[in-house]
């Protein structure tokens, strides 16, 4: 089960198709139908887009480069930067171990593992940062046992971690399924024919194939890893300077009506954003160079599913 | 290195790939396992590889069991239908790669793995291109690539799975020579698998006809042309023409027509039984006038002479379409058109097989 | 199942299992246990409160309205990215994934900024009496961002595999273009749509980054579920907030079954 299709990078070698001028509409139709979709897109994504950058510098860049270099600032950037390099390598592990089990082999539960992979799209943020604190705050089931050790999960990094490797776990797995899908076996059993042991097999062979939707999972669930929001809240305590992280740093500041303050955070993880789906243009172009070894002659048109879910 | 397989079965599901398979294949020999889609070939190849692992059976290399060994250590070389290159590495790398992942302890040095890759990629006429990658060759480069990466590692065995199925039919005939001439050169034990009869007949030492999981007979490539054990290999390697009769008194006659058959059957047929005659079309006679002998009337419907020999479509008098083939002489001596009369009869003893009703 | 050549599959299962449980599945338990903790009728109470219900109600209407908004507006824009040519398309058609990877806070902050009274957009809307803020239009608005591109990216796929032989067919057929959108292209979309819609309405009922900042969070009037069970976490009310997440819960899992149903119908009708 796919909640949404993800990249298939083996689909995006067809190049999008011309339609024929005898079935397309008359010329006014498509110039509405083009203005209203912009429109639509202008209202709900760039004018909001260009509006995290407008307000960042709406009060100079002094005021700017004061916010993001503000002790605290440093500390929610160094705070997030932490949490993504102790969840991403997790995930990522992980999305080797599922991606191999699920596209390699044939057994009855896999319908039952992609449900599970697929679970956390459908809890929401502030559910998916609860079951931590039952599970290890103060009243929670561990909560004692944690406190006579005198460890701190929930309102310290060790929550944040878990709660946030907890929401990202399926990205790098979702991109890699289809692509390692996609490859189908051929190539691992030539390898294995050849005398190649398993793990041989699976570093000359196997991730070479997968690079670019590897390394494209590693980047989308890193943005979202950083951009964790709702879970953090919960789990954090939002303890300015200690366990805010950058999202929730954004919120401290705009409800303190630094608002030049927040955007400029805003600004930072709005680029990461942009980064984010540029490199995932790149990943479609490159292994549609892959598989047909040449430039691909006609725009490429994306056919792909949404980034995350 | 001989290959013996033992009472193979495979199932797949419902599907029953295998049924008690056996087969033994000697040292040096080129063998083609021939057959339809889902006869079972590639499986049986597959299982002789490692690749697969038999429900039931057992494989053994030059004597001694093999079936729970792995297909890492069998040491046998396959190349896959469609090349399974390493798409990511150049074609020096591709046939280097099997020696590149032998242990540590009998890895060979850089220089012998340059050596003796070189010396596969000239012997596959494929030099100049070392530092191509895959997707930069054709499917026939690619297909020789393919092979000289499986014989790198000095297999016993070299086995190959329909391995010019993807390539144009010029290709196809060129490689096919190619290969011929490769084997002898180098002598391994080879089995490959083909649904193309013309490709087995070419070929094969010997041919093992496959058709629904079983063996239906092997042979060399004349015993099966000429002396087809079943109908099945009958129809299979060759046109044909079938004629519906029946078995009276040890004559085999064929319905509708005054055409009595003194053979006797092929197979055990003493009271009245329905019968099936074979015959080629190549061994039938066409002649402008009765000759009292076992003959009957047909009309000319199609005529295709642009070839080798003269293609003529009749329909019996009886009604059904007949396939013969003459040579260019005796079409040009009859003067055949479309519309006209002729007396067909078989030039040769045609093969019957007698059903029970 | 067969027994397979390829090695690992025990080693990568067996971790893969391991990681779900302590994860995912261990965590997720915690929920139903501390439900059960609670008893029935104190479930029911926490569960079917009226500041729940007003809760469940109005995150329902505008998790609904913002879903239809993106159905139609995105099949638009999904059409107008698969069909026509315009300056700066592949900039625009990258940045439809934009709600997938911006911080939920972040897109909570800009579009309250930007949907005031005094701001961009927020501006010219005022001017015609409509209040785009802390009230239910503002959280529409802020579920029909984070829902954008799930309908576009299910629908662009499917209007690019479309053999425009169809099309052609119909219009030799005498059918007009908005006959055939109608006839035979809409039929064809349908099930991307219905799994598009699916998709954003899930994530619309669940959303707490963009809404929080947008809605006011006000009690009864503008508080969707997600902002009520922060609000019961902050006052300690544990029972309360798992209470309400359960049941949550219980309807992503149902919406994850009906895209999953709807996935296999479409299969079967259309393969």
């Amino acid at each position: 089960m796919a909640m949404a299709p993800t990249t298939t990078p083996q689909q995006l070698t067809q190049p999008g198709r011309r339609v024929q001028a005898a079935i397309s509409e008359p010329r006014w139709v498509r110039l509405l139908l083009t203005t209203v979709a912009i429109g639509f897109l202008a209202m709900f994504l760039f004018i909001p887009l260009v509006a995290v950058f407008v307000n960042a510098f709406s009060l100079g860049y002094r005021v700017f480069f004061g916010a993001i270099s503000d002790p605290d600032a440093l500390s929610a950037i160094r705070l997030t930067l932490l949490t993504a390099s102790i969840a991403v390598p997790l995930n990522l592990v992980f999305g080797l171990a599922a991606a191999w089990t699920i596209a390699k082999f044939d057994f009855r539960a896999k319908s039952v593992l992609m449900t599970l992979i697929d679970l956390p799209f459908a809890v929401s943020p502030v559910i998916s940062g609860l079951i931590f604190v039952l599970l290890f705050g103060a009243e929670g089931w561990l909560g004692p046992w944690l406190a006579a050790h005198d460890l701190k999960i929930i309102f310290a990094l060790p929550g944040i971690v878990i709660s946030t490797t907890f929401v990202t776990f399926p990205f790098v797995a979702r991109e890699l399924i289809p692509v390692m899908q996609a490859y189908g076996n051929e190539e691992e059993e030539a390898a294995m024919v050849l005398g190649a042991s398993g793990w041989q097999m699976f570093f000359r062979v196997t991730l070479p194939n997968v690079k670019w939707g590897l390394l494209y999972g590693i980047i989308i669930c890193n943005a979202r890893a950083m951009g964790e929001y709702g879970a953090v809240s919960v789990v954090s305590g939002k303890i300015r300077g200690l366990t805010a992280t950058m999202p929730v740093f954004v919120e401290l500041l705009y409800n303190g009506y630094e608002f030049a303050g927040a955007f400029a955070i805003a600004s930072l993880l709005t680029s990461l954003a942009l980064v984010t789906l540029a490199a995932k243009r790149i990943l479609i172009y490159r292994s549609a160079v892959d598989s047909t070894g040449h430039q691909p002659q006609t725009p490429l048109v994306e056919k792909v599913g949404n980034i995350a879910a | 290195m001989s290959i013996e397989v033992r009472n193979i079965r495979k199932t797949f599901g419902n599907f029953v790939a295998l049924d008690e398979v056996s087969l033994k294949v000697e040292t040096g020999e080129l063998v083609a396992l021939l057959g339809m889609s889902g006869s079972g070939k590639t499986t049986l190849l597959r299982i002789i590889s490692g690749l697969e692992l038999p429900d039931s059976g057992s494989v053994h290399f030059h004597g001694s069991e093999a079936t729970e060994v792995s297909v890492r250590d069998r040491r046998v070389g396959f190349v896959f239908q469609h090349y399974a290159l390493f798409r990511h590495l150049s074609v020096f790398e591709n046939v280097a790669f099997g020696l590149r992942v032998k242990p540590r302890a009998s890895r060979p040095a850089e220089d012998y793995i340059r050596k003796r890759v070189h010396e596969l990629l000239q012997l596959v006429q494929l030099d100049s291109m070392a530092n191509r990658l895959p997707s930069q060759l054709s499917g026939g480069q690619r297909q020789r690539v393919a092979l000289a990466r499986a014989l790198a590692v000095e297999p016993s065995v070299l086995l190959l799975d329909e391995p010019f199925g993807a390539l144009d039919a010029k290709v196809r005939a060129e490689l096919r020579r190619w290969l011929r001439r490769l084997h002898d050169e180098l002598h391994i034990t080879s089995v490959f698998v083909t649904h193309d009869q013309e490709e087995a007949l070419e070929l094969a030492d010997r041919v093992v006809v496959m058709n629904q999981g079983r063996v239906e007979q092997i042979g060399t490539p004349a015993d099966v042309y000429h002396h087809p054990a079943t109908p099945f290999v009958y129809q299979f390697l060759g046109n044909v023409n079938l004629f519906h009769g029946r078995v009276e008194d040890g004559h085999v006659l064929i319905e509708g027509s005054s055409v009595e058959l003194d053979e006797a059957p092929h197979r055990n047929g003493n009271a009245k039984e329905r019968a099936h005659v074979y015959l080629r079309p190549h061994q039938l006679e066409l002649a402008l006038e009765a000759s009292g002998g076992n003959e009957f009337r047909a009309t000319v419907v199609h005529l295709n002479s642009a070839g080798p020999k003269v293609k003529v479509e009749l329909v019996t008098e009886w009604g059904d379409p007949v396939f013969a083939e003459i040579d260019h002489d005796r079409f040009d001596a009859l003067k055949l058109a479309k519309g006209h009369r002729v007396y067909a009869r078989p030039k040769e003893k045609p093969r019957v097989f007698v059903y029970q009703i | 199942m067969n027994r397979t050549v390829l090695p690992g599959f025990r080693l990568a299962m067996g971790y893969t299992i391991v990681y779900l449980s302590l994860l995912v599945l261990i965590p997720l338990s915690t929920l139903f246990f501390k439900t059960a903790g609670i008893g029935w009728s104190g479930f029911w109470d926490a569960a079917t409160s009226p500041r729940v219900m007003s809760a469940y109600r109005l995150s329902f209407s505008t998790a609904m309205i913002g879903a239809l908004v993106n159905v139609g507006f995105g099949t638009l824009v999904a059409w107008t990215l698969v069909r026509y040519t315009f300056p700066f398309k592949s900039i625009v058609d990258a940045l439809v994934d934009l709600p997938f990877a911006l911080p939920t806070s972040v897109a909570g902050i800009t579009l309250t900024t930007v949907y005031a009274e005094n701001g961009w957009i927020g501006r010219w809307l005022a001017e015609v009496g409509i209040k785009a803020v802390f009230n239910s239009l503002g959280i529409v608005i802020a579920l029909t961002f984070v829902g954008l591109p799930f309908v576009v990216r299910t629908v662009q796929p499917v209007l690019e595999d479309l053999d425009p032989e169809l099309e052609e067919a119909a219009a030799t057929l005498g059918a007009s273009r908005l006959k055939v959108f109608t006839h035979v292209l809409g039929p064809a979309l349908l099930p991307a749509i219905l799994t598009g819609f699916a998709l954003a309405f899930a994530r619309a009922l669940g959303e707490y980054g963009s809404v929080v900042f947008i809605s006011g969070n006000l009690p009864l009037k503008t508080e969707v579920v997600p902002l009520l069970i922060m609000a019961k976490l902050e006052q300690f009310d544990y029972p309360g907030a798992t209470a309400i997440a359960v049941v949550m819960l219980l309807i992503s899992f149902t919406m994850i079954l009906g895209v999953n149903l709807i996935q296999r119908w479409a299969a079967r009708r259309f393969a």
